[in-house]
């Protein structure tokens, strides 16, 4: 099953491989990956589509979470979301073909970039079905060159993924599991590897017998 | 993409609101931080930042200090007394400021001998192990290092050299793409780029390493920024607006994990490296106690759990104890504690606790049914989840399921039979579990000697046990060693190696002798890669291909290290050898020639389920061919 999660990471050099990475290393299969940037210039979004079950799309995004450098992670399993693909496709087109081609274009809501003398450059945007279909049609006039952003997603309504906004990190939404409060809220002394020692004889000789 | 310093005012997140106190900067008080030791390091509640011990925020203390200068400074400042290391170009400015010996500073012999006397060092410790390290060859030679830690998750942290910061991408001397090579196998890491974001990053470097699951991080220092003077005030506000820490558990998932344990008739504690790291013994013992359950730990976990106590069922897994094994898998509730699934640990997951709810407690929630699906997730600290749940544990007898764990128990001990020429390498760590009653720190190799020291010590004292278990590092033992003695420099430190592990790092001997470390040393010379052996005896026809040692008179090769070497080949002589190496006042390596053709059992072959496993001997062992555990308790 294909799904889309998209993650909001910081804004830096590495993270990109970071995640490409984990991704490789763990076995996940990624169909597209795109990168830009947000509203807020500290933060990229990324939206990647992967082939997965349900169990391994949870741990792609336990997984992705877990990314010192990624700071919100959500996915779309549940939730009604719009996604746009944009295309950009030069076809072979003398002038004979010419009109179709653009009649066809227009048919899909595109727009002709660009006219060469036996060449027709096409942009298109909108779901991937749509654009498959465009490919479908277009391919007997000669496909020359063809290049496509990816899929993009937004969740629809008025919730928004964003550093202060709603909560899409990668526990939250796997719900049954312990969603904890974040530490702002609990308060209390930070987890830290236990600094040890052995405990001394009394302390274990204290072990109630049986 | 460039890299940013921490902005003012985003909510959420550690470090993204800034401290109140930091206002009225000038005055600080580093001295009060935090060294990881105490474990009193509180959090603000309204910023959910760390306290690292002083405010952090806009200050100019940093103003006409060098980067080098400002990192020594700073590991001061978290507590920081002991470091390891090897100097070269790309590091020399920091090494310059090592010079005025603040922190006591371990020359190694070679860089990966660093990092796991680092690793060793905050295992036996909690405290985060600190690396220095050259560009180029040195830092890539910490790589095996951070594997290491990063699967066990040991928190550390390397300081590594580069090339100036306009060399980098030129193929410059000695230039590697340092954190490109250490990103898989590190929990974050850095390559900073302007003095002026040095202070940032080395705060949240302490505080990744050591909290939630800790981890190894990387932090890589061209020259020009350990050079470079800071020259205005700066932030030093950690800034990780994508890091979540969980503490409590959700009390939800708590009440219901304990209804399910209350309700079991046949429960089993399960408990692993994480119960260690949040220094949960207590917890353990008191949840295992109150609710009356029979307790098994993973390799990293023995210790968390005291082997004495007539719940313990010792270690679980492919080499664990039979009773352990068949205790998990007819249980019909098994509870883990920072514990992750390791296929050593579960054999065929197909077949694993067939019978069993599981309860997860774990501070990691892409820990949470990675392996194998759980029904009660606790996503929390083991420590402060576990006292949670002794909140609401009943006393249940289950007479029945301790009577069939004890029949087990008489049926199956570990054991072996002491008749060869030589001594066998159990009977030689059953000695020295007798001489010191397990009270010692423990380092190991990896291979058949590993896996006996893990049966044939009795546990009681957690971090005892200091062993590479995830990645498996052979030369593990001696450097791990050394990390523990110079971090617990009035206990006992034995390393106990195998022939072929101990020579992968045996050089850091010169470090023993130049820093007077009283580490001991037994080596259980099986003249082979006695674990590689086993497999090529067991499933490759005995075709032994490349797997056996021709190696140095162990003995003679420490006395030319200056440092006390013995030898030992008959079963009369091995206690008063044993005897003699723990008196030595000094370092002392013991040369123990042991029997190659003996194997480790029990043995989950693979593929197979946890009950399938071959019990070797213990099967048809008449009841005084071996010493049953009973014997040691
Ligand atoms: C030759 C060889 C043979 C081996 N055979 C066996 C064997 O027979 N039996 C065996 O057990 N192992 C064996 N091992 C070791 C095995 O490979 C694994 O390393 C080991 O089982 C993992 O232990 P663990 O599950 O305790 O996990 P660890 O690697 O210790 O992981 C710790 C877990 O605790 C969590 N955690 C961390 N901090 C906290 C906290 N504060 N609170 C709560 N949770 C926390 C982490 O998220 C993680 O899930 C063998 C290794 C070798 C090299
Ligand atoms: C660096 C490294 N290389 C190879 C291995 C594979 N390996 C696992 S155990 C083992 C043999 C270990 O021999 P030794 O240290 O003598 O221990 P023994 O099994 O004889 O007790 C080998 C080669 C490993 N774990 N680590
Ligand atoms: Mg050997």
């Amino acid at each position: 099953m294909r799904h889309v999660i998209t993650a909001l990471v910081m804004n830096e050099p590495g993270v990109l491989a970071h995640v490409a990475n984990m991704f490789s290393a763990r076995g996940f299969n990624i169909d597209s990956l795109v990168v830009g940037r947000t509203e807020d210039p500290q933060l990229s979004r990324m939206t990647i589509v992967v082939v997965a079950d349900d169990r391994t799309l949870d741990q792609v995004r336990k997984q992705l979470a877990k990314i010192v450098t990624v700071v919100k992670v959500r996915d779309y399993r549940d939730t009604p979301f719009v996604s746009r693909d944009l295309m950009l496709v030069k076809l072979s087109a003398s002038p004979r073909t010419r009109s179709e081609i653009i009649e066809l274009a227009s048919l899909f809501r595109g727009h002709v970039l660009d006219v060469g003398h036996n060449s027709l450059t096409v942009e298109l945007s909108g779901e991937e079905d749509k654009l498959d279909a465009f490919i479908d049609l277009v391919r007997p006039y000669g496909i020359r060159e063809l290049a496509r952003t990816g899929m993009i997603a937004m969740a629809r309504g008025g919730h928004a993924m964003s550093l202060v906004g709603e909560d899409g990190d990668g526990t939250s939404a796997s719900a049954p599991s312990g969603t904890v409060p974040p530490l702002a809220q609990a308060g209390g002394r930070p987890v830290r590897a236990a600094a040890g020692r052995m405990p001394t004889q009394e302390e274990l000789e204290a072990t109630p017998p049986g | 993409m460039s890299t940013f310093t921490s902005p003012a005012g985003a909510a959420k997140g550690i470090g993204s609101a800034r401290n109140k106190n930091q206002e009225k900067s000038g005055k600080r008080a580093p001295e009060s931080r935090a060294d990881g030791q105490s474990g009193d390091s509180t959090v603000d509640s309204g910023t959910g930042l760390p306290v690292l011990g002083w405010p952090t925020g806009r200050t100019d203390r940093y103003i006409g200090k060098a980067g080098a200068e400002i990192m020594l400074q700073m590991l001061v400042e978290h507590g920081v007394t002991d470091a390891f290391g090897y100097p070269g170009g790309a590091i020399l400015p920091t090494f310059d400021q090592l010079y005025k010996k603040q922190i006591n500073f371990i020359l190694v012999r070679h860089e990966q001998g660093a990092g796991h006397m680092a690793d060793g060092y905050a295992r036996a410790t909690g405290k985060p192990g600190i690396v220095i390290v050259t560009s180029g060859p040195g830092a890539t030679n910490t790589v095996t290092p951070l594997a290491t830690a990063y699967m066990d998750s040991i928190p550390m942290i390397v300081f590594s050299g580069q090339v100036r910061t306009y060399m980098i991408g030129n193929d410059a001397f000695q230039e590697a793409d340092v954190t490109g090579i250490t990103r898989p196998v590190t929990k974050r890491n850095y390559l900073v780029k302007n003095v002026h974001d040095l202070p940032r990053i080395i705060n949240e470097a302490f505080i990744i390493a050591t909290t939630g699951r800790p981890g190894p991080v990387l932090i890589d220092l061209p020259v020009d920024v350990t050079t470079s003077r800071v020259e205005q005030a700066i932030d030093d506000t950690p800034y990780l607006p994508g890091y979540k820490l969980y503490r409590t558990g959700h009390s939800r998932m708590i009440k219901q994990a304990m209804e399910v344990i209350n309700r079991a008739e046949r429960p089993v504690l399960y408990v692993g490296g994480g119960a260690i790291l949040s220094d949960a013994w207590k917890e353990v013992r008191d949840l295992a106690a109150t609710a009356n359950i029979p307790c098994t730990t993973t390799l990293l976990g023995v210790g968390a759990f005291d082997e004495h106590d007539p719940r313990s069922l010792h270690m679980l897994g492919m080499h664990g104890s039979a009773y352990a094994n068949y205790a998990v898998q007819e249980s019909d509730c098994l509870i883990a504690v920072g514990a992750r699934f390791d296929d050593r640990v579960t054999g065929n997951l197909k077949l694993f606790a067939p019978k069993a709810k599981i309860i997860h407690v774990d501070i990691d929630p892409s820990s949470i049914s990675k392996n194998v699906k759980v029904d009660v997730p606790v996503v929390g600290d083991a420590k402060l989840c576990l006292a949670e749940m002794i909140e609401l544990a009943e006393a249940k007898p289950r007479q029945a399921w301790f009577e069939q764990i004890a029949s087990w128990k008489r049926q199956f001990p570990f054991s072996y039979r002491n008749d060869s020429e030589l001594p066998k390498p159990q009977a030689i760590i059953e000695t020295i579990n007798q001489v010191t009653e397990g009270k010692a720190y423990f380092t190991t190799g990896v291979g058949q000697h590993q896996m006996w020291v893990a049966q044939f010590i009795r546990w009681r004292f957690p971090r005892s046990m200091i062993t590479s278990g995830g990645l498996g590092t052979m030369g593990y033992g001696l450097p791990a060693a050394i990390g523990a003695q110079v971090g617990r420099p009035n206990d006992l430190v034995i390393d106990i190696d195998g022939d072929a592990s101990y020579i992968m790092t045996a050089m850091e001997l010169a470090t023993i002798r130049q820093f007077n470390l009283p580490v001991k040393v037994a080596i259980l010379n099986n003249r082979f890669q006695g674990m590689v052996r086993q497999w090529q005896q067991l499933f490759y026809g005995g075709r032994f291909s490349n797997s056996e040692m021709v190696n140095p008179d162990f003995a003679a090769m420490a006395e030319s290290f200056g440092i006390r070497g013995m030898r030992c080949g008959r079963k009369e002589d091995v206690r008063k050898t044993v005897e003699a190496m723990i008196q030595h006042p000094g370092p002392c390596v013991v040369d123990f020639l042991c029997e190659t053709a003996e194997n480790v059992y029990p043995m989950v072959p693979s593929g197979k389920g946890l009950h399938e496993m071959e019990l070797g001997l213990l099967a048809s062992a008449p009841p005084n061919s071996g010493r049953e555990l009973g014997s040691l308790a």
